[in-house]
């Protein structure tokens, strides 16, 4: 059973349709990555959930049932624009928020010790919130939002504007959040993080969803049956004898090697192919191309157009 | 619920714990009392230095007759020129040379008052009442009528004004301390929905920019973080207030009992209304007592007028429309912070809500003279005027039926904006980067969600 999911929606701005008949499935306990270009209507998607924005029509399960006001307790969202109140203090705001959120004066207290000891920022407590650097800022506010221990978190560009060191930090919470239970939702266009952390994705692209997928089931739905292989020998006489099975796109030199990548014709077997091969040059590796995340995006984003 | 109340006493604690806050506090009641304290106490500081004035009477009239005062002399010489006079007169003591021609009892331009400082008002006026007095007497004289008979001829009537109420009740109302009561609570009115109404405002955009808005109405409702700022500012402005009130009263008790411990601590409308009814030339000139002593009996009839005036009325009155007209006028400000990205884009809706206020003023001032007037009628009752309009005219006695009528205008108005600015309000903070018109919040407001 899905944990959670949106059925149809649709929510029509003034002068342009930014949902059209999106839905999104997510299971417990994963990451799902919610991709799409600038302008897709990833944020406005967020919003819907998040209760912010209401759709004109579709509708949202939660657990089963339908998502309801009360529902947004168990949310933590933490949205691509960010701020906090320039003037409070890190502590007072981080309390604020969590009692917002629902939780009492002493849970909070509590858990934030945690995590404030987590990311050993204690001594930020008593600083006023524009002491800090931006990047600081973002860790709180991360803190912020996981702090209620919501059964879905959604993070809209989470690593927008942290360095590497962080990124990884933040990265690996969340993997851990997920590994004790959490179910994240996850919007970006850094297709390296995508890789990395999620488990299915849904690419939105000019207000539709336009694919859906496990990660690997995607990639080897977008391959293109493209291969590189290495070999040490006569490049030309290669080129001679597998004139009809092969279509060489590209090749490069190293020192005692030389790999090509090619378009291999879909009637001959890899075996065949390499038995082919294997009488003019020595071959080093032989492997077929998996498009990155990269290359599903824009060549789907590409084709739409 | 729970929520609200936890909004509300951010904003309210947040800003009460603000320095700027801080500092108004206490430096508000200063400026307040100097303002209520110190025209008294100037107009009571009489020049101390001695003033002897040099008299050059040509007219052979008034020498001896001048009535000096403690620190006003007058020296009459004779057979003295003008001219050689000037020359030697900055070594002479004289403060001034009066210079009385022949024809004062004719020309009314003929006494000239030389000094190489200027000299003040107080000394101008009774070197001039004297000299009327003078004149006035000698002409009365001439055509026959004694100082017996001028002094039962003078006549002193003080007109009392009373009013009937609807009850057939009689008040007994002085003008002048009643217009002090009605100007005071309608400007304060107009001072605090302005002052604070702008915090709303720069409240929303703050959060506005700061982009905190998106997290947090993703824990509450846009309509409860409205409401939330507006009464957590509404509390500011009210725990401001009394604390001005108290902290200048107790100022004014303070500084009156040091410096003018006689004065027997009068409260601070009664010296107002002093200011006031001071102005008024009938007082001025004439009198040759001693200027304190006239104060002494106004105030203590200020005071008596003030207990006339219905306080009990005026202060429920004064909370009613402060609290009115504040979210009224708030829930329009917030309206303009939801529609701004920054503070420069605030002026161009600033104007709608700035043309009202301000010419609620001109009206107050109006109503001031004339409190039953067509327009200071109809706009006690234009929710946007009455809060300030009303306030200047409840003093002068207006019928209950009247300030309920007003006040449930102004109530469902505010609803009626409230209402309005929650659904700008939701649209408007998540919008960025757009030039806002009205034409679009007009859209907003139609909005479905």
């Amino acid at each position: 059973m899905d944990f959670f999911r949106t059925e149809n929606i649709i929510k029509q701005y003034s002068n342009h349709l930014a949902l059209d008949k999106v839905s999104i499935n997510v299971n417990k306990g994963s990451i799902f990555g919610l991709l799409g270009p600038n302008g897709a209507g990833k944020t406005t998607l967020l919003r819907i959930i998040n209760q912010i924005t209401a759709p004109d029509s579709g509708s949202i399960y939660f657990k089963g049932k339908e998502f309801n006001k009360q529902d947004v307790i168990k949310i933590g969202y933490l949205p691509e624009e960010r701020g906090l109140y320039k003037k409070m203090k890190v502590g007072e705001q981080a309390l604020y928020l969590a009692q917002l959120k629902g939780m009492t004066k002493y849970d909070a207290l509590k858990k934030l010790k945690y995590w404030f000891e987590k990311f050993e920022i204690q001594a930020w407590w008593n600083k006023k919130i524009e002491e800090l650097s931006k990047g600081m800022q973002q860790k709180v506010q991360f803190i912020t939002t996981v702090l209620h221990e919501p059964e879905l978190l959604i993070f809209d560009e989470p690593f927008s504007g942290f360095d590497p060191i962080n990124t990884n930090l933040l990265k690996q919470e969340i993997l851990r959040l997920r590994d004790k239970g959490a179910t994240v939702i996850f919007s970006t266009h850094n297709m390296a993080s995508v890789e990395e952390i999620c488990d299915h994705i849904t690419l939105i692209n000019k207000s539709k969803n336009i694919l859906s997928g496990e990660i690997n089931e995607i990639k080897q739905q977008y391959k293109s049956n493209l291969f590189t292989i290495t070999f040490n020998g006569d490049f030309e006489k290669l080129k001679n004898v597998l004139n009809s099975d092969i279509e060489i796109i590209e090749k490069y030199n190293d020192k005692n090697t030389t790999t090509i990548k090619v378009n291999v014709n879909k009637k001959i077997t890899d075996n065949d192919l390499l038995r082919k091969l294997m009488p003019i040059v020595h071959i080093v590796a032989y492997s077929e191309v998996i498009p990155s995340m990269n290359d599903v995006f824009i060549t789907v984003v590409e084709n739409q157009k | 619920m729970r929520k609200i109340k936890l909004i509300i006493s951010r904003e309210y604690l947040s800003r009460i714990r603000k320095k700027s806050f801080i500092i108004m506090t206490f430096l508000g009641p200063l400026i307040f009392a100097a303002f209520l304290v110190l025209p008294v106490l100037f107009s009571t500081m009489e020049d101390k230095e001695e003033k002897i004035i040099a008299v050059i009477d040509s007219s052979n009239l008034f020498a001896g007759v001048l009535p000096e005062s403690e620190y006003i002399r007058f020296q009459y010489l004779n057979n003295v020129d003008i001219e050689s006079f000037k020359s030697s007169f900055k070594n002479t003591e004289y403060y001034a040379l009066l210079f009385i021609s022949q024809n004062v009892t004719y020309s009314p331009n003929s006494v000239v008052l030389y000094s190489d400082k200027q000299p003040n008002m107080s000394l101008i006026l009774y070197i001039k009442g004297a000299i009327e007095r003078e004149v006035e007497r000698l002409k009365l004289k001439a055509n026959g009528l004694d100082e017996e008979i001028m002094a039962s001829i003078k006549t002193n009537i003080k007109l009392n004004t009373i009013t009937w109420t609807d009850t057939g009740e009689e008040k007994h109302r002085n003008t002048g301390v009643v217009m002090a009561v009605g100007y005071i609570a309608g400007f304060m009115i107009y001072f605090f929905i302005f002052l604070f109404g702008a915090q709303v405002m720069r409240g929303v955009l703050e959060e506005k920019t700061n982009r905190i808005v998106e997290v947090i109405i993703s824990s509450v409702k846009p309509f409860q973080l409205m409401m939330g700022k507006i009464i957590g500012i509404g509390l500011v402005a009210l725990t401001q207030f009394v604390l001005w009130v108290t902290l200048t009263l107790s100022l004014v008790i303070v500084i009156q009992s040091v410096f003018k411990p006689e004065l027997k601590t009068p409260s601070s409308e009664t010296v107002i209304a002093q200011d006031v009814l001071s102005a008024e030339p009938a007082n001025k000139g004439e009198s040759f007592e001693g200027l304190s002593t006239v104060n002494d009996n106004m105030i203590a009839e200020s005071f008596k007028y003030l207990k006339e005036i219905d306080f009990g009325v005026l202060l429920f009155s004064f909370f009613l429309f402060f609290i009115g007209g504040y979210i009224l006028y708030a829930s329009l400000f917030a309206i303009v912070g939801a529609a701004s990205d920054q503070d420069t884009d605030t002026q161009q809706f600033m104007m709608p809500i700035t043309i009202p206020l301000v010419f609620a003023i001109f009206v107050m001032i109006n109503a001031i003279n004339n409190p039953n007037s067509a327009l200071a009628l109809w706009c006690s009752f234009i929710p946007l005027t009455s809060p300030i309009v009303m306030m200047v005219r409840i003093p002068f006695g207006v019928p209950y039926w009247q300030v309920w009528l007003s006040i449930t205008i102004l109530a469902g108005t505010f609803i009626g904006t409230t209402w309005m600015a929650g659904k700008i309000y939701r649209t408007g903070i998540l919008m960025y980067g757009k030039k806002i018109t009205y034409k679009e919040l007009w859209k907003w407001l139609r909005y479905k969600n």
